[in-house]
């Protein structure tokens, strides 16, 4: 397959991991913000291909594990109280809220669907006009501009029964907030590489010139992840800090300006709460007062749910990359993907899940000749 | 949720009264069907990344190919490195120093 298979080849893998091996001689901890990148780090087991003094540490980038349980409430009055029938990406529907899940809600009658796309969402609306169609639109800044797609093509369409319940966040604030925390020992970061698609580079200089870490925007094959790794190890043991591009094959400079143009037009920025990590200023994308005829908060009259009660999950210091999810006193027992008690065991690119199932089932290295 | 892959274009039709541009892409043996909205300038026979049913980027070849080259320097770099060298760059420094 093109541009796949070829980023995912052991010999170069190999080359990598040894040009890695060659430059490392201090000791230095990066940072990969995003799920996606997690995962493929840990289901390929790179991390075990390191050197020594290259620690990776898992980042906050799992857009359904920081989407905060009062929203996950409102998702759920949605369907129990208003009777709406609630789309979502799959792995939202096991998030546990208060006291149920969407698949918990499902399971009681509700009408809970799962979609590939928001634009589906709007196609039922479209075919089912007696029914409320909500779209819980959970996502970073890679996924927003779909999300916003969806609502101008209800808009186009004139429809009266589809709304959005936006769960979006931005990743260069949480990276901020991250550099931030006065325990962090974060020394650079791969950046994520769909966001950067959409938004380009412009919003990540500022974040290396205040706080000196190199950030390198990176893809999601094996390829790319050792490349970005190398390029951030090689900046720290030149004493640099620098923003680069490792994945120039889809993320321009300037990103993807008719999908920021929608985002812009559709969403405006906002304070957000980050389900364990609390609220992050500027972090989020609500609808805009103009679309609040197509903001499901607004349609329905709904107010934000009660906090939610402690749990004594730690997905706040594990998505912020202070503690592993082992030394949560819940992995594997209480918590589990079946089972879970806080969202990043959800999620197949939440850190918890990602460790879970490497647990159980030891992973493959690709430098043992496996063919992604 | 952020996974997004390659796929080549193979079809591309407009809907809404030819206001919105969807493309055919195909993803190894799957067919799928992507919105065009924020690829305006995409055509068939392009590689697109696609996302939750929407293309987002274009796939550029000569990057691609950028990176393959670099990783082949780094292997031809070694098979010019002068033979056994496998002592650290300091202790190559002390060994000629005490010659
Ligand atoms: S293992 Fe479960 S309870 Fe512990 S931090 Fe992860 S999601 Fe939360």
């Amino acid at each position: 397959m093109k541009y796949l298979s070829e980023f995912r080849d052991p010999a170069l893998v190999e080359r990598l991991v040894d040009e890695l091996h060659k430059v490392t001689t201090g000791s230095w901890t990066l940072m990969e913000v995003c799920g996606g990148q997690t995962h493929s780090l840990v289901k390929n087991g790179l991390m075990d291909l390191l050197p020594a003094g290259v620690r990776m540490v898992h980042g906050p980038g799992c857009p359904v594990c920081v989407t905060p349980v009062p929203l996950i409430d409102l998702a759920v009055r949605l369907v129990r109280d208003h009777g709406a029938t609630v789309f979502s990406f799959g792995d939202m529907l096991r998030v546990p809220g208060t006291t149920h899940s969407l698949s918990q809600a499902k399971a009681e009658g509700g009408d809970v669907r799962v979609v590939y796309s928001p634009l589906e969402a709007v196609q039922f609306a479209q075919a089912n006009p007696q029914k409320q169609v909500v779209f819980f639109a959970v996502g970073f800044e890679t996924t927003a501009p779909a999300n916003a797609l969806a609502l101008v093509h209800a808009h186009r369409l004139g429809l009266r029964n589809f709304s959005l319940l936006a769960s979006q966040v931005l990743v260069p604030p949480a990276m901020t907030a991250v550099l931030q925390d006065p325990n962090t020992h974060i020394q650079g970061f791969l950046a994520a590489g769909h966001v950067c698609t959409i938004m380009g580079l412009e919003e990540y200089a500022p974040i290396v010139e205040r706080f000196r870490v190199p950030i390198i925007v990176t893809g999601f094959e094996p390829v790319d992840l050792l490349h970005g790794i190398l390029l951030a190890v090689q900046q720290l043991e030149r004493g640099e800090a620098k923003l680069e591009n490792q994945y120039a094959r889809v993320v321009r400079a300037e990103g993807n300006p008719d999908a920021r143009r929608v985002l812009r037009d559709v969403f405006r920025v906002a304070d957000r709460e980050w389900r364990g990590i609390g609220t992050i200023p500027q972090s989020g994308l609500e609808v805009r007062e103009e679309y609040a005829d197509f903001d499901a908060k607004v349609r329905f009259g709904l107010e934000d749910a009660p906090e939610p009660v402690a749990t004594g999950c730690i997905a706040g210091l594990v998505l912020t990359g202070q503690a592993r999810p082992t030394e949560c006193q819940h992995f594997g027992s209480r918590c589990t993907p079946l089972t879970p008690v806080g969202a990043p065991m959800v999620s197949s690119e939440g850190a918890c899940a990602a460790y879970y199932h490497v647990a159980r089932a030891p992973v493959q290295l690709v430098r043992g000749g496996r063919h992604g | 949720m952020c996974l997004a892959i390659p796929g080549l274009v193979t079809a591309i039709e407009t809907r809404f009264d030819g206001t919105v541009r969807f493309a055919k892409v195909r993803f190894g043996g799957i067919i799928k069907e992507a919105s065009l909205e924020m690829l305006p300038a995409a055509q068939v026979g392009d590689y697109v990344l696609v996302h939750v049913g929407v293309a987002i980027s274009r796939v550029d070849e000569a990057e691609a190919h950028q990176v393959f080259r670099y990783l082949e320097e780094i292997g031809e770099l070694e098979e010019l490195m002068p033979l056994q060298d496998d002592t650290a760059p300091h202790q190559r420094i002390e060994a000629r120093g005490a010659a």
